[in-house]
């Protein structure tokens, strides 16, 4: 019996305008941010330019700037933005009582 | 917001009066302003209570690429700078031709000489049961765009009636937001009015690929819910949750009021050329307007009308033809591309070409040698140029076999230019299609003395709105002017209108302490900067406010938040500091034991006589750090825009050269200047004579040792462009200096822009200035000297010491471990 989401901690262990990571064995770590809205997105740690980890970038608006180039990536769609292109897969996120939850099936798609 | 000013006494110019508040109504005002500013005496009545706003951007709106204030289009004080009165939220709801008089519903009655109606058209409104639930909207203004975005906000299922331009942009909009949204649409395809099967299909898996539920051939039967929309039912029993509606289904003019008032009305008010009704004193513009037999329902045919209209009200007619129009979805990271007549038939031969792994599809369709249609998907970038042929009628016999791969394959390679493309546009080409602007408009704007970018946009408003064609319209500029084109005033990020120097001296003047109040008293455009302003307003407050102001770490580059350097592979890179380029055997042995304790794959002498320690892993940094620490050694700051290392020579104490004590110096000077924030990174070096070991005509700093003293030199770096010291003076004695020293540093860290190291603002502000300060001004010197100690009484905590105890510290592991064999460790 496998859980359809994954409970991944509290709201507040994420800093604000801040990130935190999910290491997933055998793959890439997943990169959960909290934005200044309040919102929770997580994303494939790994910028679509050099593969730069997002989670180390500084968290503006509804996007995250890549610690390496300062790409812009969007943190809703995973789309590069401004004149860059490529995209990051996103995780699909909910908020339960305050847990963290994150998409089973679409971290294992992401971090594969 | 209604002031209805009365009549001014004496103005006898006719009384042009226009229902509607929209993009049609202003433009057509605006036309007339250009015109002749003077002709007539204008009142402009609006359903809405705001001022006249770009509606096409309400899309980015609920996005959240924009917000309201981005997409007004004449603020409060065009109205009141060109003497309109503007009456908005009490609507007009009867015209009385014969006393030529229009009633709003709060009573009040005005009369006119010429009326202009311009009231756009009205969403269309499905018949069926429920449709008058709670929750149930348009995608039409501002107010529709607030309840939608209240809606999101709650979360939960959305629905959106009707897989259109409008309904596509409404759907992705909420998506966004975090709603899960199902599109119904009733023909087989998405957008069938504007794609064809090809790219509606493309379109659709795009779609759902981000999530959305896309159901074609699906008819609504009802909408359900008790007192407040639950759901909509399809008429094959299928039942979706809902709590938010939205009817996108299409829009119908509004014509009620010219209808009630006797004008002629077919499926719009009916217009002649220069868009005057059945009543010659009345005219009517925009979405409302049947012409011709045609009805739009896009912007561009607007200004057309427009441009028609006013010539028409001047008394120098032109008349308006009718427009073809063109397609573009405002989804991002979805390109598509529509114009003209796609649906083929005798004599259309369409040429086709599909990219499957890119996701491009390109079709277009060509009759008697002439384009007739084209529908692209993926790649857009060549729609402007087949929509310009279409236009134009062109024979493109000639270019037939490369027509599809665009237009800098056609025209021979040159256009792969963007200049060149550009120059190779026609005068009647559209530049922005937002304000409807064309090339020769754009040309002569410039002609006409705007020499700038924003000069351009305040003028003919050309990438003025969605900004899209930004980059057109600065090929202009660079085409038409070369190299006379005027930079703007630089300012510091798009997020603001003001340069650094302007905000520094409010941050000073206004007393401002955090970072979001000054982004509220600079009115910041976006709500919480970027990753531009917030290192740089972050670095500002701390260094007017040493004592007082809470580091923002979220505002700081990732290598000063770890305190290490982050390379290319994640891992980071890790400096102790080693005062003045000494070290010795129990900072060696620390350093030997951190690469073996956590396999550090290498380490490396750098130029700055320092050993940097490769291959850390960020949830080691701590660990990391505590070894170092129990060493005595602390932080190099290695990756700071910081004072980074004084590198000496081994000077008197051993060089048969060496005129004084360079190294004893160096580490003074080092010991004194460690852990200070500055604009960019900051490099001192300390020679023990001329020949200049330790190269400190290229640091930011450089004392070169002579038997009669210390020749100070200021503004040298290695990197890109190399640049040499300029000689700043010379002093006696050691403890000069380092007085100097410190005085310099602290004018820089005051005056300099962020991310700008001394050689660039040296060469911007001039060495006499420096001279002046530093060395001509004892009193100054010291102030700035005393300034600079009195903040690094702040300034001199080991970074490492408190994370290694445990500040942070989780920060650096991750949230969580998923094993998918055992699910959550």
């Amino acid at each position: 019996m496998t859980a359809e989401w994954l409970d991944i901690g509290w709201v507040d262990q994420i800093p604000v305008r801040g990130s935190r990571t999910v290491q997933v064995e055998g793959g890439d770590d997943i990169a959960v941010f909290r934005t200044a809205e309040g919102k929770v997105f997580a994303l494939l740690d790994r910028c679509p330019h050099k593969h730069g980890r997002l989670s180390q970038g500084i968290v503006h608006g509804g996007a995250v700037a890549c610690p390496l180039h300062n790409w812009r990536i969007s943190l809703s769609t995973g789309e590069a933005l401004g004149e860059d292109k490529g995209c990051t897969p996103t995780v699909p996120v909910k908020i339960d009582g305050g847990r963290v939850l994150i998409c089973r099936a679409s971290t294992l798609k992401a971090a594969a | 917001m209604k002031h209805h000013p009365l009549k001014p006494e004496g103005d006898t110019r006719d009384h042009l009066v226009v229902i509607g508040n929209g993009m049609a109504g202003c433009r057509a005002v605006e036309e007339l302003l250009a015109r002749d500013a003077a002709r007539y005496r204008v009142t402009i009545f609006g359903a809405e209570p705001r001022v006249n706003y770009n509606r096409i951007m309400l899309s980015p709106v609920l996005a959240g690429e924009k917000s309201f204030d981005d997409i007004v289009i004449n603020d409060a004080e065009w109205y009141a700078a060109n003497g309109i009165a503007l009456v908005a939220g009490d609507p007009v709801v009867a015209i009385d031709r014969g006393t030529k008089t229009v009633t709003t519903r709060g009573g009040e009655t005005e009369s006119y000489d010429r009326l202009l109606i311009a009231t756009g058209s009205d969403p269309f409104i499905i018949p069926v049961p429920g449709k008058d639930l709670p929750g149930v909207i348009a995608f039409r203004d501002m107010d529709d765009v607030d309840t939608m975005l209240a809606a999101a906000d709650a979360g939960g299922d959305a629905v959106v009636i009707g897989g259109g331009l409008l309904g596509l942009e409404a759907a992705h909009g909420l998506s966004l937001r975090g709603m899960k949204v199902t599109v119904i649409h009733l023909m087989p395809t998405l957008m069938e009015r504007q794609l064809d099967e090809a790219a509606g299909w493309l379109l659709k898996q795009a779609l759902e690929g981000r999530g959305q539920t896309i159901l074609t051939g699906a008819d609504t039967a009802e909408i359900v819910g008790d007192g407040k929309v639950e759901g909509v039912k399809l008429k094959d029993g299928t039942l979706i949750p809902a709590s938010l509606v939205v009817m996108a289904v299409g829009i119908r003019p509004s014509v009620a009021l010219a209808r009630d008032a006797g004008l002629a009305v077919g499926r719009g008010i009916q217009v002649d050329d220069h868009m005057v009704t059945s009543d010659p004193a009345v005219l009517a513009v925009g979405e409302c307007v049947e012409h011709d037999g045609q009805v739009y329902g896009l912007v561009a045919p607007l200004w057309d009308m427009c441009r028609s209209l006013a010539d028409g009200l001047v008394e120098q007619p032109t008349g308006y033809r009718g427009s073809v129009t063109s397609t573009k979805l405002k989804v991002s990271g979805i390109d598509v591309f529509s114009a003209g007549d796609f649906s083929g038939g005798d004599g259309c031969e369409d040429i086709v070409l599909r990219d499957a792994s890119r996701g491009v599809y390109k079709r277009v369709i060509v009759k008697d040698d002439r384009i007739v249609g084209a529908v692209l998907y993926g790649d857009t970038a060549d729609g402007s140029w087949y929509f310009d042929l279409l236009k134009k009628q062109e024979d493109v016999s000639e270019l037939r076999d490369l027509l599809i791969f665009g237009q800098s394959f056609a025209s021979g390679g040159g256009a792969a230019d963007p200049k060149a493309a550009v120059a190779a546009l026609s005068d009647d080409a559209e530049i922005c299609g937002c304000n409807g602007v064309t090339k020769g408009q754009v040309v002569s704007c410039i002609a006409k003395g705007a020499r700038s970018l924003d000069a351009v946009r305040g003028t003919c408003k050309a990438s003025a709105s969605c900004g899209s064609c930004t980059g057109l319209v600065e090929n202009l500029l660079a085409l038409t002017l070369g190299d006379e084109v005027q930079a703007g005033p630089k300012t510091m990020c798009k997020c603001t209108s003001f340069g650094h120097d302007d905000v520094r001296r409010e941050i000073v003047a206004q007393g401002m302490r955090s970072i979001p109040e000054v982004m509220q008293k600079l009115h910041w455009t976006t709500p919480d900067g970027c990753s531009s302003c917030r290192p740089a307003l972050n670095y500002y407050l701390l260094c007017a406010l040493p004592c007082d102001y809470v580091d923002d770490q979220q505002s700081r580059f990732v290598n000063e938040r770890m305190h290490a350097n982050i390379q290319k592979d994640g891992t980071y890179s890790v400096v102790p500091r080693m005062w003045g380029g000494l070290t010795n055997p129990t900072e060696l042995r620390a350093i030997a034991d951190v690469v073996e304790k956590f396999n550090a794959p290498m380490v490396k002498v750098t130029g700055g006589q320092r050993l940097d320690i490769f291959g850390i892993r960020k949830e080691d940094l701590p660990a990391v750090w505590a070894d170092l620490n129990a060493a005595g050694m602390v932080s190099g700051h290695a990756y700071g825009k910081s004072l980074r290392t004084v590198k000496t020579c081994v000077g008197s104490e051993w060089c048969r050269f060496g005129t004084q004590d360079s190294t004893g110096l160096g580490v003074k000077i080092e010991r004194m200047s460690w852990g200070s924030w500055m604009p960019h990174k900051f490099k001192i070096a300390v020679s023990g004579c001329p020949r200049n070991c330790a190269e400190a005509t290229i640091k930011d700093f450089g004392i070169v040792c002579v038997d009669s003293g210390y020749e100070l030199h200021v503004g040298g770096n290695g990197g890109m462009h190399v640049r040499v010291t300029d000689l700043l003076c010379k002093v006696a004695t050691e403890q000069e200096a380092m007085d100097y020293c410190a005085a310099f540093i602290q004018l820089y860290r005051e005056e300099a822009r962020y991310l700008e190291r001394t050689a660039p603002w040296i060469e911007r502000v001039g060495l006499a200035h420096i001279t002046a300060r530093i060395v001509d001004d004892p009193a100054g010197r010291e102030a700035l000297r005393a300034r600079f100690l009195y903040s690094q009484s702040f300034s001199q905590d080991d970074p490492w010491a408190q994370r290694a105890e445990g500040a942070e510290a989780e920060h650096h592991a991750p949230m969580a471990r998923f094993t998918p064999q055992e699910e959550l460790a």
